[in-house]
């Protein structure tokens, strides 16, 4: 399989990456070169096999549904690039 | 006393318990030796005062008594992992001016026995590389020579950025594995996704482990692959990896995928008899266009694990070639939703844009470098819809195949597998991977079936190439079979014998 320069931008706006459109034909031909690498999977016998979920068996933990961290708003915020009255400030998204 | 850098983690630790030397003379030689050592990069950031408070503090703890495992010991942290107040950014420009209000569970773990941090080091952006090339602080150097070159000619090297000439320490751990090469620091914390513990290791003729998935946990560490990722330390003997994976390892209820389970006295396994072991050699790693040399270097390691009384098995573990590809789904795809966090509005830098998508996007373009951003598309691409059966699941599923190849050999009574750690020498910097991603990728042939399996696996240097160049041999073991590890990979030290470091040309 291969990808086309509109499945490129589109993409590319999926992972919310902006490209220039002179960018555009190179990662083409890297992406395309990244999937000719991985195509032999598509070749190997999968029937009946399980994907893996959990590379080494353990069993999840409950635990009390209760605060566990008290570093409070003010360390929450502090590495924003933006920020005002502890909250975050982003560009307006409601008119 | 002689220069207390030359000392391995376990002398000087040793020195400090008889008084023979204090944590603040050795801290003072370490920092020294740092600030000498700028050129080769392997430091982003120093933190003289920090150590100097902490070794300090270690100095009042062996007067009373109290020494802690790793007490006055300075050792150097991969930029991935979380220190409080101190620059992370997994040298990164999108987490530009991070400074973290926490400290990593593995960090935490290291001063708590006593250990001295001298500053943070250089590594691929988010580990991604395996040249320590992407970094968004430039290259590292090798401290080791490239072939047919002297001091004079490589420092002259050394001044320019781009470090072209010079030898790679490999990646992404580059910066740990240059720093430990060097006597930068007696250890570092490396962390290996897909082989960037045991490739910077070989490259460098240091020692590194990548221990068994959720041996050691991952609370605190930028995330890559959550999968695949694992902490691990980078030294120049085994035992002195055996005493800092002994910190470094243990259940963290804050990591979900850590195991409770208690960590073993690694260092007793150092030095413990391997006879009886049995040891595979898998068929499949021996691939096409191996160098002879590299040959020649596994048959030696079989040669040496014999004569200690291990008996050698050939074994098949069929499914070996899917790994690589495998995993450059695997990896991307995890990587695409683990960096989606990386928006330009919690922590980080961020790019003005005319909206919030803008925002997002004009960030994440400045934010990540062309590698990154190529794993994040590559990752996207495999879990969008249509796509996700026949690229993601399938890969996921071959990874089962691989796993159970290991399991098969394990239930035959296999104890553990012994293979090359790469496929080369160190090449020069910039000379990989720049017209074709592919050729960089291959580095990790040996190396990524232990990630997709979970299992342990450490790289100990094993001799030198026609070129001089370190090479290192790699053990698999079972499922936390660590204590193995460090028993096989001690016979494998004691047999190469050290192979020196050219004399401080940097």
């Amino acid at each position: 399989m291969s990808v086309d320069q509109a499945t490129v931008r589109r993409i590319a706006h999926l992972a919310r990456i902006a490209v220039n459109e002179d960018e555009v034909p190179h990662l083409q031909r890297e992406l395309n070169a990244m999937l000719s690498f991985v195509e032999e999977l598509g070749a190997v016998d999968v029937s009946g096999v399980e994907p893996m979920t959990s590379v080494i068996p353990m069993k999840m933990e409950w635990r009390r549904d209760e605060i566990t961290d008290h570093a409070g708003a003010a360390a929450v915020v502090a590495n924003a690039p933006v920020s005002e009255d502890q909250f975050f400030v982003v560009p307006k998204v409601i008119e | 006393m002689t220069d207390p850098t030359r000392l391995t983690l376990a002398e000087a630790r040793d020195a400090l318990r008889a008084r023979k030397l204090s944590a603040g003379e050795l801290t003072r030689a370490h920092l020294g030796a740092v600030e000498k050592a700028r050129a080769l990069n392997a430091y982003i950031v120093e933190t003289p005062e920090k150590a100097l408070a902490m070794a300090e503090a270690s100095d009042a703890r062996l007067a009373r008594g109290e020494a802690g495992p790793l007490e006055g010991l300075p050792i150097g942290v991969k930029d991935l992992y979380a220190t409080e107040g101190v620059h992370t950014q997994a040298c990164s420009h999108i987490l530009d001016g991070f400074k973290p209000r926490y400290e990593s569970t593995v960090t935490s773990q290291l001063w708590r026995d006593g250990a001295v941090m001298l500053g943070k080091l250089n590594m691929d952006e988010f580990a991604m590389g395996s040249a320590n090339e992407t970094s968004y602080y430039g290259p590292v150097a090798s401290p080791w020579l490239p072939p047919n070159r002297d001091a004079d000619w490589a420092r002259a090297a050394l001044a320019d950025p781009g470090k072209k000439g010079l030898l790679t320490p490999g990646g992404s751990s580059g910066g740990s594995a240059s720093a430990v090469a060097a006597h930068l620091c007696l250890a570092a914390t490396a962390s290996d996704t897909g082989g960037s513990i045991r490739q910077p290791a070989a490259f460098t003729g240091t020692v590194g482990i990548k221990p068994t998935y959720g041996r050691c946990s991952r609370w605190g560490m930028v995330a890559f692959a959550s999968s695949l990722d694992q902490a691990g330390p980078i030294a120049r003997t085994t035992r002195d990896c055996a005493i800092m994976l002994g910190s470094m390892a243990g259940h963290d209820p804050r990591d979900a995928t850590s195991v409770d389970a208690p960590v073993p006295d690694y260092e007793a396994a150092v030095g413990r008899s391997i006879k009886g072991l049995r040891i595979g050699i898998p068929r499949e790693y021996r691939i096409d266009g191996m160098p002879a040399e590299i040959e020649a270097l596994w048959s030696r390691g079989v040669e040496w694990l014999r004569a200690a009384g291990a008996e050698i098995v050939d074994i098949s573990l069929p499914h070996t070639r899917h790994a690589l590809p495998a995993y450059y789904i695997v990896a991307p795809a995890e990587a695409s939703s683990n960096l989606a966090r990386y928006d330009g509005v919690r922590y980080g830098l961020r790019v003005p844009g005319r909206d919030i998508a803008d925002m997002y996007e004009q960030t994440r373009r400045a934010g990540f470098g062309a590698e990154v951003r190529r794993r994040v598309m590559i990752g996207t691409y495999v879990l969008s819809a249509g796509y996700y059966d026949a690229y993601y699941v399938r890969a996921q599923k071959i990874r089962t195949l691989i796993k159970q190849d290991f399991e098969k050999v394990y239930a035959d009574g296999v104890d553990a597998i012994l293979t090359p750690a790469t496929p080369s020498a160190a090449f020069g910097i910039g000379e990989k991977g720049s017209a074709d991603p592919v050729e960089m990728y291959l580095n990790d042939v040996f190396t990524v079936t232990v990630n997709m399996a979970g299992l342990p696996g450490i790289a100990v240097p094993a001799g030198l190439s026609g070129d001089g160049l370190p090479l290192g041999l790699q053990i698999i073991g079972r499922p936390f079979g660590e204590e193995t590890l460090f028993s096989v990979a001690e016979v494998i030290e004691q047999s190469a014998g050290r192979s020196p470091l050219p004399a401080r040309w940097w």
